[in-house]
């Protein structure tokens, strides 16, 4: 088929809400755009175990170790459903990984704030988690196949980790007043930050049309942060805890919260490389990646001794 | 480091006895074996399954996209293999 036609093809499936899958014929500016999402996602996964991961043996009760691991692996699964779906693109996963520890590829800037409270693993679970969720429930909706399965995953196992964060905030909160204070300092550090998940507003996100037209972003980055809000706002007066922001009101004719100016300067700055964790963030991941090549290595030769055995056994 | 990836393995998870076998995803491992364990840690850490199968994603043959049409054109005009295509007298209520 010429080249015309199979476009015309595409944008018929897409159009009709079908669905693409691995091998079908797609536009390679599709396929880049899907390849840099789909491993832009897989690293904010594995980045975001880093934050968590800081405070699995210092969770104050051995039940919040095992749920905070629990999550954490969670996580890595989520990692790895996205990676295999980037792969059916056509890249290989070590240079997805190459990219992430060079600096080429970005990850969810949220992941460059510190985490230095126990209430902030209870912020995150509430409010990162709970943005993730709100971003990628659509995308389960999405036009390629095999993220769109991915994202069906993530989101069953994501909402157990927004709950978990959920009771962490619910318990420093009606606890004593110094819990509760810490409550508020982590959701004062992180509310705004949560709100930058969704994005440049929609005046000053170019590729977005681009995105919604083939099926890949299904919600514009002002409407899901709005749905956030909107979201959240209930969530935090059960809490107890006050929202850091003087213009956060609700708006009758609206029928939605009016919120106050995100700071830009901040959001560009730390996807810049500038944010409080980026470089230790990146160290990690390098470090954990070059230690653990001896155990990649090993287990090749491994699996190489078990099959020359294996061969001996069925020679004899 | 000599650079030697593991090669990748598509996971079929049963999620019940009685059912078959269903693609869930896939995963990187060493050999087979690794790779059981690892589908176990991955694809069934809430329970979704009681029997993985593993298998090497080069070893699958798969029919082209591009052959669709061609492939699928022989069950195209054969609406009689489908109980609808054929009329029942209103007397019998069962069949």
């Amino acid at each position: 088929m010429e080249e015309q036609n199979m476009m015309q093809r595409f944008d018929d499936y897409v159009a009709d809400n079908k669905k693409i899958e691995p091998k079908d014929w797609m536009p390679d500016a599709y396929r880049k755009t899907l390849i840099r999402q789909i491993s832009q996602h897989a690293h904010s996964e594995i980045v975001g175990m880093l934050p968590e991961g800081n405070w699995i043996t210092r969770a104050p009760s051995l039940k919040r170790k095992a749920i905070l691991l629990a999550k954490v692996q969670d996580e890595a699964g989520h990692g790895l459903y996205l990676y295999s779906a980037a792969e059916t693109l056509g890249v290989e996963r070590d240079e997805l990984l190459e990219e992430l520890h060079d600096g080429r590829a970005k990850y969810s800037s949220i992941f460059n704030y510190p985490t230095i409270n126990w209430a902030d693993i209870g912020a995150i679970g509430w409010l990162v988690d709970g943005a993730a969720i709100m971003n990628q429930v659509p995308l389960c909706k999405c036009s390629y196949g095999p993220y769109a399965r991915a994202m069906v995953r993530v989101c069953k196992e994501e909402s157990f980790h927004q709950r978990q964060g959920f009771q962490i905030m619910l318990n420093m909160a009606k606890g004593t007043p110094e819990q509760k204070q810490m409550a508020q300092d982590a959701l004062n550090r992180w509310w705004w930050p949560s709100l930058m998940m969704f994005g440049p507003t929609d005046a000053n996100s170019p590729h977005s049309a681009q995105s919604m037209k083939w099926k890949i972003k299904l919600f514009s980055n002002d409407e899901l942060r709005q749905r956030f809000i909107d979201m959240t706002v209930p969530q935090a007066e059960v809490l107890g805890l006050t929202i850091p922001d003087p213009d956060l009101k609700w708006n009758e004719e609206r029928g939605h919260y009016d919120f106050g100016e995100i700071n830009w300067d901040e959001f560009y700055n730390v996807i810049k490389g500038n944010g409080p964790c980026n470089k230790q963030r990146i160290e990690t991941r390098r470090k954990a990646y070059d230690n653990g090549a001896w155990v990649r290595e090993a287990a090749v030769a491994h699996a190489e001794k078990r099959a020359a055995r294996r061969n001996e056994t069925a020679a004899a | 480091m000599s650079k030697k990836n593991w090669p990748l393995f598509e996971v079929f998870i049963r999620s019940r006895q009685g059912l078959s076998h269903k693609h869930v995803g896939s995963l990187h491992a060493a050999d087979a074996r690794m790779a059981i364990e690892n589908a176990r840690d991955v694809y069934t850490r809430r329970m979704e399954g009681e029997s993985i199968w593993v298998v090497p994603a080069e070893a699958i043959t798969a029919s082209s996209p591009d052959e669709k049409d061609a492939l699928y054109t022989p069950a195209d005009d054969k609406v009689y293999r489908h109980p609808t295509f054929y009329d029942l007298p209103d007397e019998v209520k069962h069949m």
